[in-house]
């Protein structure tokens, strides 16, 4: 439902995400739909009419009780369905944290009102001199894996890439680690998700997904060793 | 009890002088009085906080205009506005009204007795309330003006104030807050104390009615659930203007402290809203369709079940807050759960009208839309209370769609319900029917034509508290933007739409048809009484022979038997 | 004073109004503290750092303290046993030892135990440990203070055998005084 919404799904959990969510739309509106069926109905057909009383039920009767416990287990089984498939998209996405021989890594640092990005560089190691700090953009890979760690330097934020349906909360005396697998090439948006004073609404971020040359590139181009060495000579 | 007074003016043992205008209507320990203090003071700040609602809609509508009546909307005054918006219309609407405003008229009334056992306890109660809408109203004009971090009020933003812009604001918000959970838990012990103690001879625990039940259970799991916050609050304070470290992770402390704390209370306190306005529905629904209400036992149980599960779901809203990720499994489960016992109230409702003779008058379309739209909001609650899917719903619309499709019912459908039922017995007047047809109908199409869209946003990825989307490129789509422009419309039809009511509500006052004691033939032991009631409601106290819901009894001539009919 | 209504004279509950009304009190300040109390076990369990700031704190003066709440706590259960057996003035005259007791840990509290820890430089804002111990030890003493205040207002008229029953309410209200501070004492002063 969400990609016919335009959204785009980029990462390898998006789907899976994207299916929980159909899933319980699915349940629920035919249940939302049942529900005020009945319920439309009964108001019609039970109009006050002269000369025909209401009627005296109690509702204490078994026979009663029925109508009322059926649908109740009904809504029991369809919860454990919709628990079955949310716990599992939630166990893939927030509690393991895949490995793979040629992952990255990437740190994610929110503050009043911007990000800033520290990508690991050719060596694909975090706080060595050839990592690549961006303000506000995140440059990826395709098909490769990340691993992020986010921090912040003053109030919670909340590190939201829509197109990955991810979103983390990021607090100030921790280190928050998650991960994603990029899919679909793109440029797209990085929201904060968690009011954070008055910039709120001013800290966007652009994720660029890139195939492996473009970001090659790319890394080329801003690695402070490139960089470095481009403005020696 | 072998001798206790029948009536109010006996228990006196003096002559009543008549009160003048400050003893009648300002200073009085009447419990009626009361609730009328309560319950005009919630319907101000009810426009207080909808003028909040219409200046930042039009401000995400037409962003940068200059909106009428307000000017243009800063950054700041956006999260000022919706900040505001949220606190008023939960603590300073939705509980005030149902809770105190109802409470305070109909418990008295419904169980026999001549007033709340502490009456100048319940006028302590009003006054304290009073004073945290003022010390509210006051932070919106100090320097930095008022909190802008959300109701939530999530630290460090709301306890440093370099971060918050707002110092005062921060501080004057929370003492606010602060003032008007002691003002519930005041009104709490007469609710309970009175209700379980002061009924009428005969009266047992299953012939009370729903909407006193539901009052009560609602001020227990309120005084149960709010005490850590009462506490955080402190904490809060503290770290605001002493320097403590509570929240504050620079010198040791958690923010997600605050969180836990916020939420053990924040969950229980929907329910605390929610059990009320329930209770309203199910009076008007016996009455008008003539009915018994459907297993009576069942919705005790399923209320008190609900209660105590209450309590066991509020890290739902911290799924993704950086909370252990094992953890949320547990807060999933238990949050389902809790769909089952709500959605079996809403069958008994259904139920209820089943073999009935329903009349379709102004306070039974208010209850019947309650249940249409509440059924809603429960269903949009279970994208959110599955972990998963609130991976990426969390901080969207789609919850801000979801807790005004339960909001809405409970506060605004809710408080429309009651009124229209109960305006006779409390004002002495019938309100007009026609006009409260076409304000009802006015009110929930555009409410529907806001929040489906909002629905539809949320899923699209449109986050929260955000001014101006025009720095997002996938949400500052025309096709997005449309949406909330024609959401925007809608609240203004809607708002418009309000004036009806007013108008109704003043010259019904002024001018309606007189209404006699019993205009809606109802068995409960309020209509008994005139319409209005005098000080002591009865010349003589009641004594009660039956249950409240006595419908259509065969073998009786009449439709209904009355709690207090010797036969 | 006008009458009460006939409301407060009625109990279908089977139990006096005013000890539904104090037990509801007692059950709200319950969970007020037990946030708190419970907030600061969680910070506790998860920061080896209040140890140390614990050590500080003076256990005698926390027994002492103990002490004088207990025995006042046998004052107020003497007081309610006289209220029953409609002896006012005896009553009364344990419900101001009562109080009494009260002010005591109060003065051992402010005018001895804080001042020596303020001027030691441990203040609110020293570290999550104090800002916990002078916040709970605060309200609590605060509870204490109304506690008295009570007291005050209820001795004089029970004195002239006025509303006796009232010597009950307070004696409940002030053994969960006590027994918040039961938790308090080994918290605070004990853990170390």
């Amino acid at each position: 439902m969400m990609e016919s919404l335009g959204l785009v799904a980029a990462s390898s959990y998006a789907k899976d995400i994207d299916f929980v969510f159909d899933l319980i739309f699915w349940i629920t509106a035919f249940w939302l739909l049942l529900a005020e069926s009945v319920f439309f109905y009964l108001i019609l057909r039970f109009r006050k009419k002269p000369g025909v009383p209401g009627q005296y039920i109690t509702g204490e009767l078994k026979s009663e009780k029925r109508w009322i416990t059926i649908p109740h287990f009904a809504v029991l089984l369809f919860d454990v369905a919709i628990l079955f498939f949310a716990v599992k998209v939630w166990y893939h996405v927030k509690q393991e944290l895949p490995q793979a021989p040629d992952q990255q890594i990437v740190r994610v640092i929110g503050q009043q009102w911007a990000w800033t990005f520290v990508h690991a560089g050719p060596d694909g190691k975090l706080d060595t001199p050839d990592d690549i700090t961006k303000l506000n953009e995140l440059h990826v890979e395709v098909d490769k894996l990340y691993h992020f760690q986010l921090e912040s330097k003053d109030v919670i934020h909340s590190f939201s890439v829509p197109v990955f349906r991810l979103k983390q909360d990021v607090i100030p005396g921790r280190v928050i680690t998650g991960w994603f697998t990029p899919i679909k090439t793109g440029s797209f948006d990085i929201q904060c998700t968690e009011i954070c004073g008055i910039g709120h609404a001013l800290m966007p971020g652009r994720i660029t997904i890139e195939t492996p040359e473009q970001h090659a590139a790319w890394v080329a181009e801003n690695s402070t060793l490139a960089v470095a060495s481009a403005t020696a000579r | 009890m072998a001798t206790a007074p029948a009536s109010h003016a006996d228990s006196h043992g003096h002559g009543h002088h008549a009160p003048g205008f400050v003893g009648k209507y300002l200073w009085s320990t009447d419990h009626k009085m009361i609730a009328m203090q309560y319950l005009f003071t919630g319907m101000a700040m009810g426009l207080i906080g909808g003028f909040f609602a219409y200046t930042f809609r039009m401000q995400i509508a037409f962003p940068g205009a200059n909106v009428p009546g307000f000017g243009v909307v800063s950054p700041n005054e956006y999260n000022q506005l919706i900040t505001s918006h949220g606190a008023i219309m939960i603590f300073w609407v939705a509980m005030p009204v149902l809770i105190a405003a109802f409470g305070n008229f109909l418990i008295p009334l419904m169980i026999g007795c001549d007033d709340m056992v502490f009456p100048k306890l319940n006028r302590l109660s009003y006054q304290i309330f009073l004073l945290s809408a003022l010390v509210l109203i006051a932070s919106f004009f100090v320097p930095g003006g008022g909190f802008a971090g959300a109701w939530t009020m999530y630290p460090p933003l709301s306890a440093k104030p370099e971060y918050g812009l707002t110092p005062l604001g921060s501080t004057l918000f929370i003492v606010a807050v602060a003032l008007e959970f002691v003002a519930f838990l005041m009104g709490g012990i007469n609710f309970v104390t009175t209700a379980m103690n002061s009924r009428a001879p005969g009266m047992r625990m299953y012939d009370i009615p729903v909407v006193v039940w539901m009052i009560v259970v609602a001020s227990i799991l309120f005084m149960a659930s709010v005490g850590p916050l009462i506490a955080g609050a402190i904490m809060l304070l503290f770290d605001q203007n002493l320097g403590t470290a509570f929240f504050n992770p620079d010198k040791g402390g958690d923010p997600i402290l605050w969180q836990h704390l916020f939420w053990f209370f924040g969950h229980p306190e929907v329910y605390v809203v929610l059990l009320p306005a329930v209770g309203i529905v199910a009076e008007i629904i016996t009455v008008m369709s003539r009915k018994k209400l459907f297993a009576y036992r069942t919705v005790l149980y399923t209320t008190f079940g609900t209660g105590v599960l209450s309590f066991m779901v509020w890290a739902h809203h911290q799924f993704i807050a950086g909370i252990d990720p094992r953890m949320a499994n547990i807060f999933t489960i238990t949050t389902l759960l809790i769909s089952i016992p709500i959605a079996e109230m809403m069958f008994v409702y259904i139920a209820t009208l089943y073999g009935g003779s329903i009349t379709l008058n102004t306070p039974m379309l208010w209850a019947l839309s309650f249940i249409a739209e509440f059924l809603i909001g429960g269903v949009t609650g279970i994208f959110l209370g599955a972990s998963g899917a609130d991976i990426y719903l969390h901080d969207t619309y789609f919850v801000l769609a979801h807790f005004h499709y339960t909001f809405f019912p409970i506060a605004i459908i809710g408080t429309f319900a009651g009124l229209t039922f109960w305006f006779p017995k409390m004002f002495g007047r019938m309100m007009n029917d026609t006009l409260g047809k076409i304000h009802f109908w006015g009110t929930i199409i555009p409410f529907n034509c806001i929040f489906i869209p909002l629905f539809v946003l949320g899923a699209a990825g449109q986050h929260r508290r955000v001014f101006d989307y025009s720095m997002f490129p996938e949400l500052a789509r025309p096709e997005l933007r449309h949406i909330d422009q024609f959401a925007t419309v809608s609240l203004l039809i809607m708002l418009s739409f309000q004036l009806v009511f007013f108008y109704n509500l003043i010259t019904s006052l002024l001018r309606g048809p007189k209404a006699e004691k019993n205009p809606w033939r109802s068995n409960t032991l309020e209509w008994t009484a005139d319409s209005p009631p005098p000080h002591g409601n009865w010349p003589v106290l009641p004594t009660v022979y039956r249950g409240p819901y006595e419908y259509s009894t065969p073998g009786r001539d009449q439709d209904y038997w009355p709690q207090d009919a010797p036969n | 004073m006008s009458a009460s209504p006939i409301a407060t004279t009625r109990s279908t509950a089977g139990m006096p109004t005013g000890r539904l009304a104090v037990w509801w009190v007692i059950a709200s300040e319950i969970v007020i503290f037990g946030g708190l109390l419970g907030s600061y076990i969680m910070f506790r369990l998860s920061h080896d750092s209040f140890a140390a700031q614990a050590a500080h704190t003076n256990t005698w003066i926390g027994a002492a303290n103990t002490l004088v709440l207990l025995t006042s706590s046998l004052f107020a259960v003497l007081g309610h046993k006289a209220a029953d057996a409609g002896d006012g003035p005896k009553a009364a005259r344990l419900l101001y030892l009562t109080a009494a007791g009260g002010l005591l840990f109060a003065s051992i509290k402010f005018l001895y135990e804080w001042p020596h820890e303020i001027h030691e430089g441990f203040t609110i804002s020293s570290g999550t440990f104090w800002s916990f111990y002078y916040t709970a030890a605060g309200i609590h003493a605060a509870h204490v203070i109304a506690g008295v205040v009570i007291m005050l207002i209820i001795a004089p008229r029970a004195k002239r055998n006025l509303d006796l029953h009232r010597v009950e309410l307070i004696g409940l209200y002030w053994h969960f005084v006590d027994v918040v501070w039961i938790f308090l004492f080994p918290l605070l002063y004990i853990a170390k």
